[in-house]
């Protein structure tokens, strides 16, 4: 019955941190980047550095591979938690795999096929190590889905020879045991048949993609404190910084890592700072700065579930309004919502450029979805050769020099320190052209009328350069439904926009991806001409749908949210969306990963 | 017009006549002119403060940035462009209070560049309240009944913090004073040069008079700036004598020698584009 045979699956890692799954997830994702095969992982984690539950999404098809999929067709259970929890998540004709040794399947009638294997027994004559049942249960897997042994070998070798070569041995052997047990005892699925197209990939997270960016881009300080989901974009530049010319410079707070980067950017380096919403919301008085001195400056804000500390290790798009209206007063900015791990590449660079051309700070906001998404992608979809533009650089003055020079544009050609000729003060305080403050001792309503005037002024350029890819349009012109998102939501919403589509409902798809500033008049027409809206977001108040508001005045009539610190999943949301195209929907829908609810535990 | 006036922007003087921050001004712009530094090779970087305006008054790049932040702004520039001479001007509001995790780091990051601290012991731009180093007791707008807090001793705070240069100076003593910021600007190494700064408006207590007669000049007592202990004794002196002078002077690895990525140019020097190479071998980590 070949109609019924899937060409992708989905797999689920779970245990405890420390349990090894990271490790196993990459050998997967590399096993399937190396055979042809699209990936996509996300992982679903609790703040905690040992013990808690976690459980690594994966989802293998045909490339490209977008979103983590659904319910599990084969699970990993690395201790009976894990399998006892997930139970209710498992498709059709779905298989556990688990240590025999350790967990036990429930008594009840089985919703998927167990498939125990004793660890203990098959790994006797190696050397204990608790870590090495992954690779067994890995092995095991690797044979249900038919991936080619000699890629998966290639996978573990890398994985491991980084640290000891005995260690790579022991682990292939432990690999081919789980392997050949599985070939004996469990009969490989007859609906699922992956197959590669050969093409060898890479894998690339959003944060790795970003630090990318940031050495691609020309960045050469990146200043930072330590916060979830943003440190990894630290954690890969930190090794590597040095080789580019580039200091990775961890901070004492994120007050000192913007000024810092502020400073930086103000003698001439390509700067950028990375954090979550707890340390921007520190960083925002300096993102003023920046603003009133015009040095350039780049800051990634990764969200995680707010307010306050909130969700560390959790998803959520709830910091538009924090990155829109971080410091007080008026001033140029520009913010920028990172599609998928390839733009938050290009974003990068993007905001690199800006932020430099027009001496103002810009925002890339990713989120934990976004950052923490392992993704295989086409190395070919990352362009290393992006133009830089270093904005109005003066090298050598002649004559009088006006820092802050009154242009047609509002960009005043600026001098780095070291220029001589070119010395002048970057005040904080409102200045003249000079630079020398006026706020205080000449009262100067004219000075600062036409210095505001001067600085927002940018914002016409900045509209200029970013409003071509404002947002992203998907799907026919005619739809029954006009679905509207940004940033990280980008492909689940597509991939969603298609179902409804094949299904027999055209639906179309706006996904905004700079936010600021808005691109207003050109997404009108696309909003006023739309049947049904609806807005779909990771928040509770629907952030986007307000901004569209306030921009556009035009009233969102639908809602999907989602709050609970997971991202969307496909099943779900296309119910959401079709109950949208249904008379008297409601105007708000709330998605809850449910199945995931799990009880506190006392010890 | 002497080596000193060269370091004059021009831009007119604000602060109060009797002011302290004038004396550290001139002695700021006598200790460049002694170093001979290149005006275009100088930035001064403030914080916010009336002695945060000292910026404006120097002619050289300058960077008049937010309350407290100071230091990491001039650190940034330092770390950017180590080629530069950065001097960090601001008050004891500015740096102890609101800036102090700054300059606590500061210390043991120790960049090679000098910390001038005007000290008038009261916040003089928002008119007159107790500062991190107003003494207990005093009594201002926002202590009524007598600050109920000690005065942190930066200079204590500095040496046991891994600054490897700590001098002070008093305004009243301008020749003094210029030695001491020399000599801390001709350091290795983060220098803190704090320097009783009278503010002749809101401090009514710790005025010039009352300075004069309690500064000791260490040089005419035989202090030894190498010796940590002797440093640390006359930081901590509690005989009503207030000592000024390099209290401490080590020579340490500055951030510069330390840190892998400042090895070779000036990061502002860096090749923005990646090479070939350098694209395929970072493309080939994620393979």
């Amino acid at each position: 019955m070949t109609k019924n045979i899937r060409k992708e699956a989905t797999i689920w890692i779970g245990g405890e941190a420390g349990e090894g799954i990271a490790s196993a997830g990459d050998m997967f994702m590399r096993t399937a980047a190396r055979s042809g095969l699209g990936a996509f992982a996300h992982n679903s984690y609790q703040s905690v550095i040992r013990g808690g539950e976690v459980v690594l999404q994966i989802r293998a098809g045909p490339q490209p591979v977008l979103s983590q999929g659904g319910d599990w067709d084969f699970l990993i259970a690395l201790n009976q938690n894990v399998l006892d929890h997930h139970l209710r998540s498992a498709q059709p004709k779905a298989a556990a795999l688990f240590n025999a040794d350790s967990v036990t399947p429930p008594a009840a009638p089985p919703s998927a096929a167990w498939r125990g294997i004793p660890v203990g027994e098959l790994l006797a004559d190696l050397p204990r190590n608790p870590v090495m049942q992954n690779t067994v249960l890995l092995g095991a897997l690797m044979f249900l889905l038919k991936i080619p042994w000699e890629v998966f070998e290639g996978s573990v070798r890398l994985q491991f020879g980084k640290r000891k070569a005995d260690l790579a041995e022991t682990n292939v052997t432990a690999a081919r045991r789980g392997w050949e047990f599985a070939e004996k005892n469990f009969p490989p699925p007859d609906h699922i048949a992956l197959a590669g197209d050969g093409k060898r990939r890479i894998v690339i997270t959003g944060n790795q993609a970003a630090g990318l960016g940031a050495v691609a881009g020309g960045c050469k300080f990146y200043s930072a404190y330590p916060m979830t989901p943003a440190s990894s974009i630290m954690h890969w530049l930190a090794p590597r910084a040095s080789r580019y010319g580039m200091l990775m410079k961890q901070a004492e707070d994120e007050l000192s890592a913007i000024n810092m980067a502020i400073g930086a950017g103000f003698a001439g380096v390509r700067a950028m700072v990375g954090t979550s919403g707890g340390g921007f919301a520190l960083m925002t008085e300096a993102i003023g700065l920046a603003g009133m001195i015009e040095a350039p400056v780049v800051a990634v804000l990764s969200q995680r579930g707010g307010p306050s500390t909130g969700l560390a290790t959790k998803t959520e798009q709830g910091d538009l309004f924090q990155a829109l209206g971080a410091s007080q007063g008026e001033f140029p900015k520009a913010v920028i919502a990172a599609l998928d791990p390839v733009d938050a590449y290009y974003s990068t660079v993007e905001a690199l450029n800006l932020a430099e051309k027009y001496q103002m700070p810009v925002i890339v906001m990713l989120d934990l979805y976004l950052s923490e998404q392992n993704v295989v992608v086409d190395p070919e979809s990352l362009n290393p050769r992006i133009p830089i533009d270093r904005g109005e650089v003066v090298r050598e003055v002649e004559g009088d020099y006006l820092r802050y020079r009154d242009t047609p544009s509002g960009v005043s050609p600026r001098t780095l320190p070291g220029t001589p000729g070119g010395m002048h003060i970057a005040a904080s305080d409102e200045h003249n052209e000079q630079g020398v403050l006026v706020s205080d001792w000449y009262t100067n309503p004219s000075m600062r009328t036409r210095m505001m005037g001067k600085r927002m002024r940018k914002m016409e350029g900045v509209l200029h350069d970013t409003e071509p890819r404002g947002f992203i349009r998907e799907g026919p012109e005619e739809a029954e439904l006009t679905i509207v998102g940004w940033g990280s939501t980008f492909h689940v919403l597509e991939e969603a926009r298609r179902a409804l589509t094949d299904g027999g409902h055209p639906a179309n798809l706006i996904q905004f991806r700079t936010l600021w500033p808005f691109p207003a008049q050109k997404v009108l027409p696309f909003l006023r001409s739309a049947k049904r809206i609806v807005c779909v977001e990771n928040n509770y108040g629907g952030l986007l749908a307000r901004l569209i508001r306030q921009e556009t005045g035009v009233e969102i009539p639908f809602a999907i949210r989602k709050f609970d610190g997971e991202p969307f999943s496909i099943d779900p949301l296309r119910k959401a969306l079709e109950a949208v195209l249904v008379k008297g929907a409601p105007a708000v829908q709330t998605l809850v990963s449910s199945k995931l609810d799990l009880p506190v535990v006392f010890e | 017009m002497s080596a000193a006036a060269e370091y004059r922007s021009g831009v007119r003087r604000t602060w109060c006549p009797g002011c302290g921050d004038y004396g550290v001004l001139n002695a700021l712009q006598n200790a460049c002119a002694a170093l001979g530094i290149e005006r275009h090779n100088l930035v001064v970087v403030s914080g916010i403060g009336c002695s945060s305006d000292l910026p404006h008054f120097m002619s050289a790049y300058g960077v008049h940035t937010l309350h407290g932040r100071a230091l990491p702004v001039a650190q940034g520039i330092k770390m950017a462009n180590k080629d530069l001479t950065v001097v960090v001007t601001g008050g004891d509001g500015d740096g102890y209070g609101i800036g102090a995790g700054h300059f606590l780091h500061a210390l043991r990051r120790n960049l090679d560049l000098t910390y001038i601290v005007m000290d008038n012991r009261i916040y003089g731009l928002t008119t007159g309240q107790a500062s991190p180093t107003s003494d207990r007791g005093h009594k201002t707008k926002s202590t009524p009944w007598g600050n109920p807090e000690c005065a942190l001793n930066p200079l204590a705070l500095a040496v046991v913090g891994g600054a490897t240069f700590v001098g002070r100076g008093f305004s009243g003593e301008p020749v003094h004073l210029a030695e001491v910021i020399r000599r801390g600007m001709a350091h290795k190494g983060f220098s803190l040069v704090d320097v009783f700064s009278p503010c002749v408006t809101w401090n009514k207590i710790n005025t010039y008079d009352w300075y004069r007669p309690r500064v000791v000049k260490l040089e005419t007592k035989g202090h030894h700036p190498a010796d940590r202990d002797a440093a640390l004794r006359q930081a901590l002196r509690d005989d009503g004598k207030l000592p000024i002078g390099v209290l401490y002077e080590t020579d340490e690895p500055t951030f510069a020698d330390e840190e892998k990525s400042l090895q070779g140019e000036p990061l502002l020097k860096s090749r923005i584009e990646l090479t070939d190479e350098e694209w395929n071998a970072l493309i080939a980590e994620f393979s």
